[in-house]
């Protein structure tokens, strides 16, 4: 049980990641932002069955990575985490797309497995630039973005708290499933009614602990608008973040830069 | 205009699930007192802590603070004027980090940024907190969350400061810090307690509240002795007035 814990203690270290003062965290949220979800557009538009033309977007996550000082293995967890869903999606591909699509060494190398690899690619690219993002812009921030680029103000109200109470039902669970550990033998009180009204009360004790914390919120003022103390300014950096890596991936999207390089090698050498 | 006087007159509160909590509460508490509310568990002291900046209305009854009731119209001074501090921290601080909890307030104000930090560096300085300033809040021990919650209200600079159970859970010099801290403060105070020996401290006056209603509102020091008021409420008398137990000699009165 203390896994559970340890990993969403995890999460909030997000917020801590995000609180350091780099050159890409003092970028404007909503340049970051735009860019991701341009990022992850172009990543999902491939066809099923493309492998190399995705791996120069390799780049743009790796570079907030280093530039926003981040550490490497934690994000890799993160994604490896969640990266069951992706597995989920795509491990049928190989029994359900027998057709040869490549020949390497003698090997028969069918569709199913290229489009199973393609996405798990797909899959750690958006996921991990999604994850960078929050870790170098904070996940307030990120919800600000979205509420002042004109997505619905509910929409990033939403997220927000989601975020925000995603921390206290977990806490609310572990503690519950802990107490409830402590008192099971040889696996009774196992059953599905316990667990059952497990669930309940969780449910019952978050509302009242969401009803406290909104509370707190609204004795200090809180009307429905989110303030953060970053000021939002638009400058020469933002624009040249977004059209220096908005470019890249345009030119990555029309060409193939791993065959063209190799097809360029090969001309090279012959 | 002073929001230093808070005044409840026949407040009555029932939940919408059909609990009674307060039955008739009526007091006037002036301008820098320090008044303590104690009672049993469950005797209505956090609800009616929650009347005094309008969080909850009441179903009969009117609060003033200052010269005015409180109305709809002017919550959102009241929320300003007074201050409350909750009894569990977890649920006060909710921010990604120290300095962005203890500005929330303020920016909510619609402060500019300047004051803003300035508010937030004077307010963690008060609670001796700055240190902690880019902590995530969940990280900290109890007695540094509890300074911090202090300090998201003081931030908003309340005339009033309201707090629920301000040093339960809190190790002995915590609460040593803590009471240090609170006697410095020239707010009017309203604490709503267990502990009695800190309201000893702090407070010279103190209301009982039995079943949503006042049984006793007076000097704290006449209160404290009152042995047969206490019990009646699930009280005991603190330890620092009781006799020795060794020698069997009663303390001087500290209030």
């Amino acid at each position: 049980m203390g896994k559970l814990e340890h990993h969403f203690y995890d999460i909030g270290y997000m917020d801590t990641l995000a609180g350091q003062d780099t050159a890409v965290h003092r970028l404007d949220p909503r340049a970051k932002l735009i860019t991701t979800m341009i990022f992850i557009a172009v990543v999902v538009s491939f066809g099923k069955y493309e492998v190399s033309a995705l791996i120069p977007f390799i780049f743009y996550p790796v570079f907030l990575l280093a530039a926003g000082n981040l550490p490497l293995a934690y994000i890799l967890r993160r994604i490896l985490l969640v990266s069951p869903f992706a597995i989920l999606v795509g491990i049928f591909n190989p029994i359900l797309d027998q057709n040869t699509f490549m020949m390497v060494g003698g090997l028969s190398i069918t569709g199913g497995w290229v489009s199973f690899a393609s996405i798990l690619l797909r899959f750690t690219l958006t996921v991990g630039a999604a994850m960078t993002l929050v870790a170098v812009t904070g996940f307030n921030a990120v919800c600000m973005a979205l509420d002042k680029l004109g997505a619905p103000r509910f929409f990033a109200l939403q997220l927000l708290f989601l975020y925000r109470y995603l921390f206290v039902l977990v806490d609310e669970a572990v503690r519950m499933v802990r107490a409830r550990s402590l008192r099971v033998f040889d696996g009774k009180g196992m059953n599905i009614t316990a667990y059952g009204s497990l669930l309940g009360h969780l449910l019952l004790r978050t509302l009242n602990r969401a009803q406290r914390i909104h509370s707190a919120m609204w004795c200090r003022g809180f009307d429905g608008n989110i303030r953060i103390m970053k000021p939002f300014s638009f400058g020469r950096a933002e624009y040249v973040f977004m059209a220096g890596w908005i470019s890249l991936f345009v030119a990555w999207r029309l060409v193939n830069f791993p065959l063209w390089l190799g097809a360029a090698v090969a001309e090279f050498m012959g | 205009m002073s929001h230093h006087i808070v005044e409840a007159q026949d407040l009555h509160f029932t939940y919408p699930d059909g609990t009674e909590v307060l039955r008739g509460i009526s007091f006037r508490i002036t301008h820098g007192e320090s008044v303590a509310i104690v009672g049993a568990n469950g005797a209505g002291k956090s609800t009616l802590l929650l009347h005094l900046n309008g969080y909850l209305t009441a179903t009969s009854g009117t609060i003033r603070i200052g010269d005015s009731p409180l109305l709809r119209e002017n919550l959102k001074q009241v929320r300003r004027a007074v201050g409350l501090v909750f009894q569990d921290p977890d649920d006060q601080l909710f921010m990604p980090t120290v300095f962005d909890d203890v500005a929330f307030g303020p920016l909510n104000m619609g402060l500019p940024l300047t004051e803003v930090k300035t508010r937030v560096k004077a307010a963690l300085e008060t609670v001796g907190a700055w240190h902690l300033h880019d902590r995530p809040p969940y990280r900290l021990s109890g007695g540094e969350k509890r300074a911090v919650a202090i300090a998201t209200v003081l931030s908003m600079s309340p005339d009033i400061m309201v707090m629920d159970e301000p040093s339960s859970n809190l190790d002995p010099k915590s609460r040593r810090v803590l009471i240090n801290l609170l006697r410095g403060f020239t707010h009017t105070k309203i604490i709503a307690t267990h502990d009695l020996d800190m309201i000893l401290d702090l407070c010279h006056r103190t209301l009982v509240i039995r079943e949503g209603r006042i049984i006793a509102d007076g000097l704290t020091a006449e209160i404290m002795r009152d042995e047969e008021l206490l019990a009646s409420s699930s009280l005991e008398m603190p330890p620092s007035l009781r006799p020795c137990p060794v020698c069997g000699e009663v303390n001087q009165c500290r209030v």
